[in-house]
């Protein structure tokens, strides 16, 4: 697919996962996938930042992820034809490195630091108050579709640990005590 | 983040990466940088030295490599194909995917003075005549990344960075490049495959990226901490940078050092190279917290090697902490305290590393999961005679040599010397035959 036909399909059609429920995700898995104008321009600006286009991939998939909340099926040969290379390749990229989901993931994503600094100062307390208040174990999303829960590696604040992420924010010196009123922010 | 800001203020002379940052940590700004001798190395090093000087300048001062290694850099960036012959395109490569375990320092840099990584940077690339550079910024760090970038943007509109860097004759341009997760992309080959847009798997050596590397062009990659370093020994020399370790190392510059785990007051701090842990620990980080005990600590991030109490007086250094068979690493400690299990705190560690292992190689990729289901194991008090044994031979079949890159080898070094200093805890693990009958 050219990018000038990608281009023809501006606005059409883009599903944000924020719109369904859990039970609407294996719908929204078989949607077809229309890549938006604006992120294909991007993907094509980020090209020129290198010798070679492929080295963009990573942040194609980031600049589609961040439209729809994850990578789906579609968006990879689509991401391929823009960098002209394999789409096998581009799946490859996908589903080697941990902040690219290729599949449906919750409105907000907790990462929640299981690296040593953070095990030392309470992370298995921190994690299981989580699991317990979401009712969801690491690697699941909450049947609202709100919530996501996933383990990181060191975050590089070890001096509040224990630290998490949700979304682009870095909270530290968690306590199962303090998770209510950090939740609440994350409607 | 503490570089502490309560103390008085500090002076470049003394705490050259640091003396910048603010009270409230907010980024300083170009105007705010100049005000401070920022962007007076650039201009010196364009004005008054060849290329070529300020690699020596930088081999002079001994600067080593602070993203763990150690490695000099001058004696790296001379190693780049210079002259008429050299080929058109060379990169410069800044390492800030900071994901060693315990460290968080370069944050700090990135966040806090982020004009001083990037004056670093064209200096360093002058150095070794790159036309195009790049900040391999790990994904999480998004603070970093939104002030990297408005650093650059300031740069570029100040003629730092551009076709003609000061007015001069050389042009640089300079990106920053976000990645998506995975410790393996700080190895150094590892990181140049993902720069390239592909899965970060390794790399054999030689040819080094000096000679071969982004791309297949010369390519120097430096930690950020230790490109930090660069504008300030162009400006002050190498000499003064000698001094600076107070003679408490032979080793030269200050390091961030740092401490967490379960002490009073965790941060980082920049003191002279060489300072003893004892007193990162306990004057810095205030002692282990009321009612605790230090068991044991990482010196360095989680692939080095274990050191106990009797080690504090040690110089933090590269050379003393390798005497002691370990590693400074980064020089963030990770201290344990006495109510952990050793087992624990191991397991904890090798699934940390079995989980990143990039799977390019088989021990490193079936032999860490396997390490960990032995710790595993061992921790609920299952484990079998002869399971210590075979963690033995893990940190054998697993250590240098054996695997395509120091991933694996760097997960036997925790293990190794836990191994050594608490056995006793390991092979209370096993069951015991009498409770084999009872089952």
């Amino acid at each position: 697919m050219s990018t000038a036909n990608l281009s023809s399909t501006a606005g059409s059609g883009v599903i944000k996962l924020a719109d369904l429920n859990a039970q609407g995700l294996a719908a929204v898995a078989a949607a077809p996938f229309v890549m938006h104008a604006d992120d294909a321009a991007a993907i094509e600006h980020e090209t020129h930042h290198y010798e070679d286009p492929r080295a963009a991939s990573i942040e194609a998939l980031k600049i589609v992820q961040k439209r729809h909340g994850w990578v789906p099926d579609g968006a990879i040969a689509q991401i391929g034809a823009l960098l002209s290379i394999p789409a096998s390749d581009v799946e490859g990229v996908a589903t080697f490195y941990n902040l690219i989901f290729r599949k449906p993931v919750g409105r907000h994503v907790i990462k929640i630091c299981d690296s040593i600094s953070c095990y030392l100062t309470g992370f298995d307390d921190v994690h299981r108050a989580f699991s317990e208040k979401l009712g969801i174990k690491l690697g699941q999303t909450t049947a609202d579709g709100r919530f996501t829960l996933l383990p990181i590696c060191c975050l590089g604040a070890c001096d509040k640990g224990p630290v998490l992420m949700i979304d682009d924010d870095t909270h530290g010196n968690i306590a199962p005590g303090n998770i209510d009123s950090l939740l609440e922010r994350y409607v | 983040m503490s570089a502490a800001p309560s103390r008085a203020r500090l002076s470049g002379d003394t705490h050259p990466l640091t003396y910048r940052i603010q009270p409230d940590l907010q980024p300083l700004d170009i105007k705010a940088y100049e005000a401070q001798d920022g962007y007076a190395a650039l201009k010196k090093a364009i004005k008054q030295l060849q290329p070529g000087d300020v690699t020596k300048l930088v081999k002079d001062a001994n600067l080593r490599g602070r993203g763990g290694a150690g490695f000099p850099a001058g004696v790296k960036w001379s190693l780049v194909p210079m002259g008429a012959d050299a080929p058109k395109n060379k990169y410069l490569v800044c390492n800030a995917d900071e994901m060693e375990p315990g460290t968080f320092k370069d944050r700090l840099l990135m966040e806090s003075v982020p004009h001083q990584l990037i004056e670093a940077m064209i200096v360093a690339a002058y150095a070794i005549q790159a036309r195009r550079g790049y900040i391999f910024l790990r994904g999480e760090y998004i603070v970093a990344a939104k002030n990297l970038n408005r650093a650059i943007d300031q740069a570029k509109a100040a003629g730092y960075l551009g076709e003609k860097v000061c007015g001069g004759d050389w042009g640089f341009e300079l990106f920053v490049h976000t990645g998506a997760g995975r410790y393996i992309c700080g190895e150094e080959t590892a990181l140049i495959t993902s720069l390239e847009g592909k899965r970060a798997n390794p790399r054999a050596k030689p040819p080094f990226p000096q000679i071969a590397g982004l791309w297949g062009k010369p390519t120097v990659v430096n930690n950020v901490e230790t490109l930090s370093n660069v504008p300030h020994i162009v400006l002050r020399g190498a000499a003064w940078f000698q001094g600076l370790s107070q003679g408490k190392s032979k080793d030269a510059g200050t390091k961030i050092y740092g401490v967490s785990g379960r002490v009073k007051t965790p941060g980082c701090w920049e003191l002279p190279m060489g300072t003893s842990a004892r007193e990162i620990l306990e004057v810095h980080g205030g002692g282990m917290q009321d009612g605790l005990q230090l068991k044991c600590w990482l010196p360095g991030g989680a692939s080095t090697d274990f050191l106990m109490p009797e080690h504090l007086d040690l110089a933090m250094d590269f050379d003393t902490i390798a005497k002691a068979r370990s590693r400074m690493g980064t020089g963030l400690l990770t201290v344990v305290d006495h109510k952990q299990n050793i087992v624990s705190v191991v397991r904890n560690l090798e699934d940390f590393f079995a989980r990143e292992s990039c799977g390019w190689c088989t021990p490193c990729r079936d032999g860490l999961p396997w390490t960990h289901k032995l710790l595993q194991a061992l921790e609920r008090g299952q484990g079998q005679n002869g399971d210590l044994e075979a963690l033995e031979q893990m940190t054998r079949f697993l250590g240098p040599g054996k695997t395509f890159c120091a991933h694996a080898p760097g997960a036997m070094e925790p293990l190794q010397s836990a191994l050594k200093f608490f056995r006793g805890e390991f092979e209370a693990g096993i069951v015991k035959p009498a409770t084999q009958v009872a089952a």
